[in-house]
C-alpha cells in the first residue's frame, strides 16, 4: 500500500513542481514588477507544497531516498505531471491561461484531498487550500482583465485558451492508480471535480467575454510518463546541478 | 502550548523571523510546542506558507540559540493544524504596524480589501484609510502590496490567512 501512496504523491507533486518550474523561469522576466512578484510567489507556494509531498514520499520509501532525489534524479518517463503544466511561457496570455486552467482544477482537488483518509495528505492539502485560493483569484482576475479588455488583449487571451484547451481533458482522465486511491478514500474523485471545474471555468470565461473552445480533441500521456517535447528541456534545466554535482546541497 | 520552563521560552523568544526581523518567532505563532526533558529540548514549528523559505533558517537559529545556553534540541516541522494569522500575538501585531507592515484584518474585511472594494487598510506611514492595493502578492508570500493615496508611500499588508 505504501508504494501506491508513494506513486500517488509523485503524481500530485509532479504537476505542481513542473508548473512551479515554468513560473520560476519568469523570475525577473515578468511583464511588470507586480506580476513578476506574483508569479514567482505562486511558484514558491507550489514548490513548498511539492516539498511537503516529496518529504512524505521519501519517509514512506525509507532507504536512501530523499526529497531531492525524487525531485531531481528521475528520467523523463518517470515524471507523472499532466501535459498542461509543461507548456511553455509563450506570452503572458499563455501564462495566465495555463495558470487559470490549472488553478480551477487545483483548488477543488485540494479541497477534496483535505478530507483524505491519509492524515499527511490531508494536512498538506488543507495547508495548500488557502494558498491555491490566492492563485485562483489572481489568474481569474487576469483572465477577466485581458479577456474583457481591448480587442487585442481579448484575441490573444482567446488564442491562448484555444491552444491550451485540448490539455484540460487529461486532468480528469482517471488512471488505475487514481481509481484505487479514490476507492481507498485517500485520493480525490476526479469525476466530481470535473463538474465543479467546468462550472467555474464557464462562469469566469463568461465574465471575461470569452468562448469555451468546442474542440473535442484531448492530449494525454503525462500521467503515464509520456511527455511533450518540452519536458526534456525542462528537466535539463531542473536537473543540471544534481546531475553535474551529485548529492550537492545549498 | 504545554507548560515549560520559562527560560527556554525566553531563549526562543530571542529568535526572530528572518524576513520580519522585529518579530519574534513566538509572536508570529510559528512555535507550536516546546517540551523540555532535562537539557534536551524538543520544539515544534509550523510554516506560515508551504513555501516559506525562512523555515529552515528559523529551525537552525532556534537550535543555535538553545545550544548557546547549553541545551541540545530537535526542531520538528508540523503541518497540522495549519497556521493562521490569528496566532500572531497582540504584541506581534503592534510590532508589525510599527515596522511598517499593516496587520491582518478579519477574514471578511480582508476579502473586501484585497478585492479593492473598500478602503479599510490603514497606511502604516500616515494613518490614512485612503489606500489602494497595488498587488495581491508582495515582497514575501504572506504579504500584499499597498499604496497610500494621501502620502503616496507604498507599504506591505500582512494577508489574513485562516
Amino acid at each position: 500500500m505504501n508504494n501506491k501512496v508513494f506513486d500517488y504523491l509523485l503524481l500530485l507533486g509532479d504537476s505542481s513542481m513542473i508548473l512551479g518550474h515554468r513560473l520560476s523561469e519568469l523570475c525577473g522576466h515578468g511583464p511588470n514588477l507586480e506580476t513578476d512578484i506574483a508569479l514567482t510567489n505562486i511558484s514558491l507556494d507550489l514548490f513548498g507544497q511539492v516539498r511537503n509531498y516529496f518529504q512524505y514520499a521519501a519517509k514512506l520509501k525509507g532507504e536512501e531516498i530523499t526529497e531531492d532525489k525524487i525531485a531531481f534524479l528521475r528520467y523523463p518517463n518517470e515524471y507523472r505531471n499532466v501535459l498542461l503544466v509543461e507548456q511553455p511561457n509563450t506570452d503572458f496570455a499563455y501564462i495566465i491561461a495555463r495558470q487559470f486552467l490549472f488553478d480551477a482544477y487545483h483548488l477543488p482537488l485540494m479541497e477534496a484531498l483535505s478530507n483524505s483518509q491519509d492524515e499527511t495528505i490531508a494536512a498538506v492539502a488543507h495547508k495548500s487550500i488557502k494558498e491555491v485560493r490566492y492563485h485562483h483569484r489572481f489568474s481569474s482576475e487576469w483572465m477577466k482583465r485581458l479577456g474583457d479588455g481591448t480587442e487585442e488583449s481579448h484575441q490573444r487571451m482567446q488564442d491562448a485558451v484555444d491552444y491550451l484547451w485540448p490539455y484540460v481533458g487529461e486532468l480528469f482522465e482517471e488512471t488505475p492508480l487514481e481509481a484505487e486511491m479514490k476507492e481507498q478514500g485517500i485520493g480525490a474523485d476526479l469525476a466530481a471535480l470535473k463538474k465543479q471545474y467546468h462550472e467555474n471555468v464557464k462562469a469566469v470565461m463568461e465574465e471575461a467575454s470569452m468562448q469555451i473552445p468546442e474542440t473535442p480533441f484531448s492530449h494525454s500521456g503525462g500521467k503515464k510518463g509520456i511527455h511533450s517535447e518540452h519536458m526534456g528541456f525542462i528537466l535539463a534545466d531542473l536537473q543540471y546541478m544534481q546531475r553535474a554535482y551529485p548529492d550537492m546541497s545549498w | 502550548m504545554t507548560v515549560t520552563t520559562n527560560k527556554v521560552v525566553d531563549i526562543i523568544r530571542q529568535v526572530s523571523d528572518p524576513e520580519i526581523p522585529v518579530l519574534s518567532v513566538m509572536d508570529m505563532g510559528i512555535v507550536r510546542d516546546i517540551k523540555v526533558d532535562r537539557d534536551q529540548v524538543h520544539v515544534k514549528i509550523t510554516p506560515t506558507y508551504s513555501g516559506c523559505p525562512a523555515m529552515d533558517m528559523i529551525a537552525v537559529e532556534i537550535k543555535a540559540a538553545l545550544q548557546e545556553e547549553g541545551y541540545e534540541s530537535t526542531v520538528e516541522l508540523v503541518l497540522s493544524p495549519a497556521w493562521t494569522t490569528d496566532w500572531i500575538t497582540e504584541n506581534g501585531r503592534q510590532k508589525l504596524e510599527e515596522y511598517g507592515i499593516a496587520a491582518p484584518l478579519e477574514e471578511s474585511a480582508d476579502k473586501l480589501a484585497l478585492m479593492g472594494e473598500e478602503r479599510i487598510v490603514t497606511c502604516t506611514n500616515c494613518g490614512s484609510k485612503n489606500t489602494k492595493m497595488v498587488s495581491q502578492f508582495g515582497s514575501t508570500a504572506c504579504k500584499a502590496l499597498f499604496r497610500c493615496n494621501d502620502c503616496l508611500e507604498p507599504f506591505d499588508y500582512f494577508k489574513c490567512l485562516k
